[in-house]
């Protein structure tokens, strides 16, 4: 099977690591790996503002970006969530970009689900003997609907001990750009997200969202906290 | 930037780290968390019910002018008199009206949202007559001098222990009273009220189109109190209440009270549709109707944000949000808080003044998950930022700055720029926006994108 590869701007620009650990998941599980190096982001920042316009500009060569009809995973719940569906509000009226955004949502899938649920593989080889706490990221809860395939690949992980934390469906206090417009509400949400994470003892908080690690992974830093941020998918390349 | 938007900032950064307050509304919703998980246990299939009622409060809308006219002939058939009200300055005119003819010196109230929408109390107080609030929570408000803190609980943000402090001090109360003993006392204060007040005024939880009935909701019988014992009792109601038929009421009663306080019903329940009749003993001489637009036909005429109409005001979005649960109720500087009062004030009040509650939201998406008549919030604010943008309310640096990342973004070659570079550009430009609390996170020196070049 050949996917296509949508690597978020964040893991683009911050974690690029995280990335080259998906390839190394996927190219594991025998699928063919196909990445668009022209691919930016899809412009879910820009639409959260309201700048629909700017918004219909990166869904545009975004659609160029991917042109096939086939698999394009993606290791984030939240730009996933926004191709699938909000690209469709922003065509009304165009019968044909619309058909395009319907071959997007058709396609566009997040990693764990296309394990658990396309490939339908559990088990990678990974071992991570570490005690985690897992972040429901919001997008991957609410939007994307997205709840026990990423426990389920952290259940067959070898020595991996996961420990639920309180309010496990409370949000992080990222938001996109809220967090840059409302500080201190960010911050305070930030700082009782990662309190209840630091009470399960956990050494990794494991999402399947890097917009949420970097913004829990900034505080952390800020406070020298004992606690460190991982991507779903640092954790199961682990092999 | 408004001054309702400077303002929100400067509260918020003063309540989310008081910690006092944290601790007060995480005892009160935690609470609140417990029954209202207990009232969905009772349900056998309470998304089914949602359902229902979602599709029930979106019917009304697509014949809402039907309805209200239904409403109308019906209510003045049983003898009531009806108001229409397109502001809230229409509201006090006609209700100050009435004060004055019927020679009004007291007015009991019942809780109610559209009399605080429309300052009723302020506007009393104005005309020298005195507004007595009778529901507990709203009674501590008033005595406190505040506005509700909550839709439903208007008294969260004050422990048994802020409320004895208050009575000692205003009613000379004996310090340290139990809530008991509290409420007893305003239970006795209250009743000699009741008996003596002209008016009493209520707002309507829902409005029964084809018997022309007011229905009201409440857990301590004031409500009753205030309708029956007054000469005259004056109904706010806004216009989205109404129902076709009580046959609707089994569904839609249970739901407001398994969501707004998780009881299997609220305590008392009435439906009012006329005044006293020559046949009846008691209840008011006259019943009068005002029934408010103030702003909801600006959403009414959205094709979107109409579905906003359908709020119950059972308050489980506020009790959801982890935004409100950080800044309080206050902050919001509006008369509905939370993702609710966002959604729907710039549309009351002002887009220019009040868009930035439309912002003030990580978009989690708790509070469409909880509401009972399915309001798809998160995507309706979205909606509230598109028109702020379209509508030119944006401010200019943030117009520059999504024009510039658009332009870096549609182009791979400028994305593709040395991260140690960014790293130091957003250093010197960027630093302070996540405040002093957080870290801005260093780019990778090369992303993804030059990597996969390099090697593949």
């Amino acid at each position: 099977m050949i996917i296509d590869l949508f690597i978020p701007c964040y893991i683009d620009q911050l974690y690029p690591q995280t990335g080259w650990n998906v390839v190394k998941i996927l190219e594991k599980v025998g699928v063919t790996v196909n990445y668009n190096p022209q691919q930016t982001c899809c412009g879910q920042p820009t639409f959260n503002s309201g700048f629909w316009k700017q918004s219909r500009e990166l869904a545009v060569k975004f659609i160029k970006d991917f042109p096939h009809d086939r698999p394009i995973v993606v290791p984030s719940a939240s730009c996933g969530g926004y191709v699938k569906k909000h690209y469709i509000k922003l065509f009304e009226g165009d019968a044909a970009m619309q058909s395009e955004c319907d071959r997007l949502a058709r396609n566009i899938i997040e990693l764990s689900d296309f394990l658990v649920n396309q490939v339908k593989v559990l088990e990678l080889g990974a071992s991570f003997p570490h005690k985690i706490t897992y972040h429901d990221s919001c997008s991957s809860l609410r939007e994307y609907k997205l709840k026990n395939e990423p426990r389920q690949l952290l259940a067959n992980v070898q020595g991996l001990e996961l420990v639920e934390m309180e309010e496990n469906t409370t949000c992080c206090g990222f938001g996109g750009t809220f967090m840059v417009k409302y500080v201190p509400i960010s911050t305070a949400m930030t700082q009782q997200k990662v309190e209840n994470a630091l009470r399960t003892g956990a050494e990794y908080i494991v999402s399947t969202d890097s917009s949420c690690l970097m913004n829990m992974q900034s505080f952390i830093d800020k406070q020298n906290l004992p606690i460190k941020t991982a991507h779903l998918a640092d954790v199961l390349a682990s092999f | 930037m408004s001054k309702q938007s400077h303002q929100f900032l400067n509260d918020a950064q003063r309540v989310a780290f008081d910690l006092e307050h944290r601790r007060k509304i995480k005892f009160n919703i935690g609470k609140y968390d417990l029954a209202v998980e207990k009232g969905r246990e009772r349900y056998s299939h309470q998304p089914l019910a949602k359902q229902r009622a979602a599709f029930l409060k979106r019917r009304v809308l697509n014949r809402l002018p039907e309805l209200l006219e239904e409403l109308e002939n019906n209510l003045v058939r049983n003898g009531a008199e009806v108001h229409w009200a397109q502001t809230d300055a229409d509201v006090l005119k006609i209700i100050g009206e009435v004060a004055r003819r019927e020679q009004v010196k007291c007015v009991v109230k019942s809780k109610s949202m559209t009399t605080e929408e429309v300052e009723l109390n302020h506007f009393f107080e104005s005309m020298n007559v005195e507004p007595l609030e009778t529901d507990l929570g709203e009674f501590i408000v008033q005595v406190a001098g505040e506005k509700p803190y909550h839709i439903v609980t208007p008294a969260m943000h004050k422990s048994k222990e802020d409320i004895d402090a208050l009575f000692h001090q205003k009613f000379k109360t004996p310090s340290g009273s139990t809530p008991q003993e509290l409420t007893a006392w305003v239970r006795n204060f209250l009743r000699q009220k009741f008996v003596t007040s002209e008016m009493g005024v209520t707002g309507a939880n829902f409005l029964v189109a084809d018997t022309g009935s007011v229905c009201l909701t409440e857990n301590e019988g004031n409500a009753l109190l205030t309708a029956s014992l007054p000469r005259i009792h004056v109904v706010i109601a806004a216009i989205e209440k109404v129902i076709p038929s009580a046959k609707y009421l089994g569904l839609m009663w249970p739901l407001l009270s398994a969501l707004g306080t998780g009881q299997q019903m609220t305590v008392y329940n009435s439906i009012f549709s006329s005044p006293r009749k020559p046949c009846e003993s008691d209840g008011p001489e006259k019943m009068i109707v005002i029934l408010m637009d103030n702003g909801r036909t600006n959403l009414y005429a959205d094709h979107h944000l109409y579905e906003a109409l359908s709020c119950i005001r059972c308050g489980a979005c506020l009790n959801a949000c982890p935004v409100y649960k950080n800044v309080g109720g206050y902050t919001y500087g509006a008369t509905y808080s939370g993702p609710i009062g966002s959604l729907i004030t710039p549309h009351f009040k002002g887009m220019q003044a009040f868009k930035h509650l439309s912002f003030a939201s990580s978009l989690c998406g708790k509070c469409a998950e909880v509401c009972p008549v399915q309001i798809p919030i998160p995507d309706l604010l979205l909606e509230n930022r598109r028109k702020s943008v379209e509508s030119g309310c944006a401010p200019v640096g943030e117009t520059i700055m999504f024009n510039m990342a658009t332009l870096v973004m549609k182009r791979r070659a400028l994305f593709n720029m040395n991260g140690n570079l960014k790293t130091m550009v957003s250093g010197l430009t960027m630093s302070k926006m996540l405040g002093n609390q957080k870290k801005f996170p260093k780019f990778a020196a090369k992303s993804f994108s030059v990597q996969w070049n390099n090697k593949r």
